[in-house]
């Protein structure tokens, strides 16, 4: 007996007017079943909604305060902190209905080509029992900045270092002013002619950061029509004169070292040695330019700034659509089982592909269903509050701030402005309002 | 006709190569769903196993370290927490709230979604219409009334403040879920009870709570999870729920993690229990809220 499939059948008839008695007795009886939730509805809900109605026409304090007209929903749609929420509240609307309802299908349609899918959509429906508030402290360890906390982002890094790996001297330095930093690496200042030698100095490169299998370094002598030089950590314990290659400093390895001409050319490049030492040969006179190019100071992925005032709410996106998918794919899964699986089945016989049955048959009739989801989903995302204020640290809360976070911050912190917290409660109550049209056309149809 | 049986032929014979061939085929799919599902459940293990991990250690590096290094797990947070006297009054008042209302919403919400089913009295289908509009009433448009009468009597700050509060704003779904369901009871059942004299009131006890109890058990998990889970309620009529406890603790969040992922997670703990074990009923509820 499931409450979905049984239709209104008309209540028994009231007794006949003869008998009266009977009749005001079962009037009675019906006001008495319905008296303890006519209060709760009359004091918790009808009473403060009309009130909040009232209440936004009024200023700031008091039961009513002094009559103010329309301004705290002038003042709603021109506070920039106001405006941002309305803003973001359009993107929650405009993103999460259709990733919800998308994934759903994807989901529904997908697990039932599986043996383990009943694990699965357990899987998946998990996060729909957990608070939204716990979901905002859950995904907030997830989104720490720090690669080596933050799980998000230690993907990130995974996928960043599996295409760009990190330089070799990501934190080096130039040791004197000889070195001038160009376009993201390092260039000598002074041209070289052929017959020179370079000293690239570095510092800032800590110990357990220097290259394996380093040596001491040693300044080339400088061999005609060939330009000589050397890669080194311009530094050893208590210091040294920078500048100079010295007894105790190491060269540094396998760093790429380019040659350019006067017109800014790269004409050659060459690795370093063990020692530091490279050495460009086979040159025609003139001037050319030495330098370390920008590889070699790659700074390893650093994280996104998940929590920060600009990715926050792409980050509250996410983990609202991975408490909501599993709520899609369950209802969209009973509609599925309840299709005719024939009208599957003859088009699959009449040669079409499963991509053709998917979209030509499956979709139209799960049609409605999808656009239940997807209405639900409008009402849930716009009331949403819990997540943001447990998942936005509190500096980056009204970058991330929506409707109803608004509303309550206007109202319970602060100034306490209790006329613009109604006006938000009213304007979120007008949004809503539709699908009430839509619950009373249901409800009349079945009954 | 003879298209169908060349097609079919093949796959009668050898059974065994084509589920082979078949399972082949879908290992895309299900290394596919394979992956999503992991993907769902990481945050959750995250959580946990930050929950378990001494704070230095959370400070320093990932909670993933634990599979490096199994043996950093402690439950020494856990019972830090246990003996943290805010954290337990907070566990009480969640559970209260929880238990309270959804006592009264089944109660109550019964009570009503009998009377739409079943009495009959005037302008019965206007006031359930009514009833349903209240549906769609956002919370927030109460809580800047509720929060003034209750700073002005002595309700104010009192878990019975949000029960209340809870229960009000639960009652609509209860009402339409329950008489929807109620009203699908077969009439002979309640007309041969009438005949036989008796009252409505041990109709309601005898027959329709019992009949009805798949709906009240979807409609009273839905409510205990939605109470237990609430924050914006508690946070905004003061009373300390474990949601409003760990909100406290939020302004610190990398120094107090030692303190919220474990208190997260004991939050989490309970409506998993009941998600598991009565995952037909809340799929049920789901359905009956939603595809009506």
């Amino acid at each position: 007996m499931s409450g979905a499939s049984i239709t209104a059948e008309p209540p028994p008839k009231a007794a006949p007017p003869e008998t009266g008695g009977e009749g005001r007795s079962r009037y009675r009886t019906g006001a008495l079943f319905l008296l303890p939730a006519f209060i709760l509805l009359g004091v918790w809900l009808v009473y403060p909604t009309i009130y909040t109605i009232v209440r936004s026409f009024f200023g700031q304090a008091g039961y009513l305060g002094t009559w103010v007209g329309i301004d705290n929903y002038r003042t709603l749609f021109t506070t920039s902190t106001l405006t941002t929420a309305i803003k973001n509240s359009a993107i929650w609307v405009a993103v999460v209905p259709a990733f919800v309802t998308a994934f759903g299908l994807l989901f529904a349609v997908l697990t039932e080509r599986i043996r383990w899918s009943v694990a699965f959509k357990t899987v998946i429906f998990l996060p729909m029992a957990i608070s939204a508030f716990a979901t905002g402290v859950t995904w907030r360890i997830m989104y720490q900045q720090n690669p080596d906390q933050g799980a998000v982002n230690a993907l990130g890094r995974t996928v960043s270092d599996a295409f760009t790996s990190p330089g070799v001297l990501s934190n080096g330095q130039p040791s004197t002013t000889a070195l001038q930093p160009h376009g993201g690496g390092l260039v000598l200042k002074t041209p070289l002619h052929p017959g020179g030698v370079a000293l690239l100095g570095l510092t800032g490169i800590a110990p357990e950061d220097m290259p394996q299998g380093s040596q001491q370094a040693a300044k080339p002598a400088g061999r005609s029509g060939a330009i000589d030089g050397v890669v080194w950590r311009d530094f050893k314990p208590g210091g040294g004169k920078p500048g100079v290659v010295e007894q105790g400093e190491l060269g540094l390895p396998g760093v790429t070292v380019e040659l350019k001409d006067s017109s800014g050319k790269a004409v050659q490049s060459a690795k370093t040695d063990a020692t530091g030492s490279f050495e460009f040969t086979g040159l025609s006179p003139g001037t050319y330019n030495a330098g370390i190019g920008a590889a070699t100071f790659a700074k390893p992925f650093g994280g996104y700034s998940w929590l920060g005032s600009k990715l926050i709410t792409p980050a509250l996106l996410i983990a609202y659509i991975w408490i909501w998918a599993g709520f899609a794919m369950v209802v969209i899964a009973a509609g599925l089982a309840a299709m005719p699986r024939e009208v599957l089945e003859a088009a699959r016989t009449d040669g079409a592909t499963e991509w053709q049955v998917f979209r030509r048959v499956t979709v139209p009739l799960l049609a409605p269903v999808l656009s239940v989801v997807f209405i639900t989903m409008i009402i849930n995302v716009l009331k949403v509050f819990d997540i943001v204020i447990a998942l936005a640290p509190e500096s980056v809360r009204s970058d991330a701030s929506v409707l109803a976070l608004a509303m309550w911050t206007s109202a319970f912190e602060g100034g306490g402005n209790f006329g613009v917290g109604s006006a938000i409660a009213v304007f979120l109550f007008l949004l809503v309002l539709p699908v009430l049209a839509l619950n009373i056309r249901r409800f009349r149809r079945d009954a | 006709m003879a298209a169908t049986e060349t097609v079919r032929l093949p796959a009668h014979r050898d059974t065994v190569a084509a589920k082979i061939l078949r399972a082949v085929g879908k290992l895309p799919l299900q290394i596919f769903l394979a992956v999503v599902a992991l993907l769902w459940l990481v945050p959750t293990i995250g959580l946990f196993i930050t929950s378990i991990l001494p704070a230095s250690q959370i400070a320093s590096a990932g909670w993933w370290k634990i599979f490096a290094h199994p043996s950093l797990a402690t439950f020494s947070n856990y019972s830090a927490l246990f003996h943290n006297a805010g954290l337990t009054g907070a566990m009480k008042t969640t559970a209260y709230i929880a238990v309270g209302n959804t006592l009264i919403v089944v109660v109550v919400g019964a009570l009503a979604g009998y009377a739409f089913a079943w009495l009959e009295f005037p302008g019965r289908d206007w006031i359930f219409i009514g009833v349903i509009a209240l549906l769609v009433v956002p919370l927030q448009m109460a809580l800047i009334p509720m929060f003034r009468l209750y700073n002005t009597s002595h309700i104010g700050g009192t878990v019975l403040s949000v029960i209340l509060f809870h229960a009000a704003f639960g009652l609509p779904f209860a009402i339409f879920l329950l008489r929807n369901f109620f009203i699908g009871i077969p009439k002979d059942i309640l007309e041969s009870a009438r005949i036989d004299g008796a009252s409505e009131f041990w109709i309601f006890l005898r027959l329709i709570l019992p009949l009805g109890l798949p709906a009240i058990a979807s409609l009273a998990i839905f409510q205990f999870l939605w109470t237990w889970n609430d924050l914006i309620v508690s946070l905004t009529f003061n009373v300390t729920p474990i949601t409003v406890w760990i909100f406290g603790q939020l302004r610190q969040f990398s120094s107090s993690i030692d303190i919220i992922a474990p208190a997260s997670f004991i939050s989490l703990v309970i409506p998993l229990v009941i998600f598991f074990s009565f995952q037909r009923y809340f799929v049920q509820g789901l359905l009956a809220g939603s595809v009506k």
